[in-house]
């Protein structure tokens, strides 16, 4: 199905009663040349990739609930390309870059809104940090501002900036970051892959990799025995369970991330706010709702759903950024699972397995990161070479200790991140 | 979430610092391979499921423990003083 003015002017005049679903629902084939483990962003973009970069045909993605119903569906929804370090910051601008064209790509709206990613600082030393990363991401291309903080004060009046803990001295201002619709990149990416042929088989659960002399042959799932000639696994939350199958241990530790939402209230903050310090961001969804969240829970977890001390965390720190949200009420919260690797950068890579392709470990940044992550796991299994944006992610870095892209610069070691 | 330290009885979550599983504590020798020590240092079983992770009671008693709980439903199944193990 496509969409035009025409066809959304006759729609509206008629009941909107002609719209048909945005992807069909096939039946499994006994055999496809690629087989995606996981219908999240991730999965579909890789496969809408395959199709559309590469002119690929006969490829499948499984997923074992329902498209969007996974951590697509639990995010944040903040796109940014502020990383600082190599291997990394150029991964996030090529992403930044395939968010701007996205809608265009797709035709498909996925509100992307580029209103405006914020990162405050709070000391002599954490400016000298900001204008140290403003510099280096403005030297690969991509933009960053520093804000004084009489231009932050103009901008976001209702911080309060002279707190006794965090005084807010400025802020480092991406203008091309800010937030798009989660749940319609997925539809979008769904949607381009379906028409492209690739068959988007829901609840279908992989129970199995069939190995071998190590070449995969194939899956075992719910819904029968699938062969292919190459699989991609694209689970992230639910790496380490999948790689088991083929008889990996990931350096992986699924951990728990939460966030928050208000009630809808009228519009008040333009940007996304990154208070790191107090380990709280926020930005207002286009229908009102305040969206923040926090730091990790900091145990491993699979219950995507949070405990109350990091809720109160939270709560506390943004009503130390911006007291003003104290009355709004919170409608809900959720979690997400973080696949969580040592050093908090994701991997994209081949495996030990010839035909068996790994895509994983986006701890918390996920949501950013579908479209190049996609794109360069695409070309990955696709042309057997990595993407030059992601040559960086690689699954052995821990072991030789080569390549290493501890972000936060706590240690690249598991429960630091 | 709440925690039975054996010591002090249970309590809140926000006593303790969480330091990943326990395998920890079946280091391997300083001799051993390469191979070895980079599966002990980074790979991780992480079950979802039952699981054994270190906690410490840093707000509490001090010591650490070796906790029993699933990380599907969060349940605390158990915990003992991580002390009789090698470290």
């Amino acid at each position: 199905m496509r969409f035009s003015a025409l066809k959304i002017l006759t729609e509206g005049l008629t009941g909107n009663r002609g719209w048909g679903a945005h992807w069909r629902d096939p039946e499994p084939a006994e055999e496809y040349d690629i087989v995606i483990i996981g219908g999240g962003g991730h999965g579909l973009s890789t496969a809408y990739y395959l199709a559309k970069a590469h002119g690929l045909k006969k490829i499948a993605v499984l997923e074992k609930g329902y498209i969007g119903g996974g951590n697509i569906g639990r995010n944040t929804t903040i796109v940014r390309a502020n990383y600082f370090l190599p291997g990394n910051s150029e991964f996030y601008s090529h992403s930044l870059k395939l968010w701007e064209g996205l809608e265009t790509d797709l035709n498909y709206n996925v509100m992307h809104s580029q209103r405006g990613v914020i990162g405050l600082f709070h000391s002599d030393g954490q400016r000298d940090e900001a204008i140290r990363r403003g510099n280096s991401i403005r030297n690969q291309g991509d933009d960053a501002e520093l804000l004084s903080v009489d231009q932050l004060r103009k901008m976001l009046p209702y911080l309060d900036y002279d707190q006794g803990r965090f005084p807010i001295y400025g802020g480092l201002l991406q203008r091309r970051g800010g937030t798009a619709r989660h749940d319609a990149v997925a539809w979008g990416y769904a949607r381009g892959a379906d028409q492209r042929g690739v068959d988007l088989i829901q609840n279908c659960e992989v129970t199995g990799i069939d190995i071998k002399a190590g070449i995969v042959q194939g899956v075992q799932t719910s819904r029968g025995a699938i062969r292919a000639k190459k699989v991609g696994i694209v689970v992230a939350g639910r790496s380490s369970q999948v790689a088991a199958m083929a008889g990996m241990r990931l350096p992986i530790e699924s951990h728990l991330l939460q966030a928050f939402v208000t009630e809808g209230l009228k519009p008040c903050i333009d940007h996304v706010i990154s208070f790191g310090m107090g380990h709280f961001y926020i930005s207002q969804s286009d229908k009102g709702g305040l969206v923040f969240g926090g730091d990790l829970d900091m145990y491993a977890s699979y219950a995507a759903r949070g405990n109350l001390p990091m809720v109160e965390h939270v709560a506390e720190a943004g009503m130390t950024l911006m007291p003003m949200i104290g009355k709004a009420r919170m409608l809900r919260s959720w979690g997400g699972i973080m696949d969580m690797t040592p050093d908090g950068s994701p991997i994209i890579d081949k495996t030990h397995i010839e035909g068996l392709y790994l895509n994983a470990g986006w701890c918390y940044g996920g949501f950013k990161a579908v479209p190049a992550s996609g794109n360069c796991f695409a070309h990955l299994m696709a042309t057997g070479s990595p993407h030059a944006a992601a040559q960086g992610f690689r699954l052995d870095r821990f072991r030789t200790g080569r390549g290493l892209m501890d972000e936060e610069g706590t240690g690249a070691q598991h429960n630091l991140h | 979430m709440r925690i039975g330290c054996p010591l002090c009885g249970v309590r809140d979550r926000r006593e303790f610092y969480y330091a990943g599983h326990a395998g920890a504590l079946d280091r391997p020798d300083p001799a051993a391979s390469a191979k070895i020590w980079d599966d002990y240092l980074h790979n991780r079983d992480n079950p979802a499921g039952l699981t054994e992770d270190l906690w410490h009671h840093e707000s509490g008693c001090g010591a650490w423990l070796v906790v029993r709980r699933n990380t599907v439903s969060h349940a605390v199944l158990s915990a003992r003083l991580a002390k009789g193990d090698q470290l």
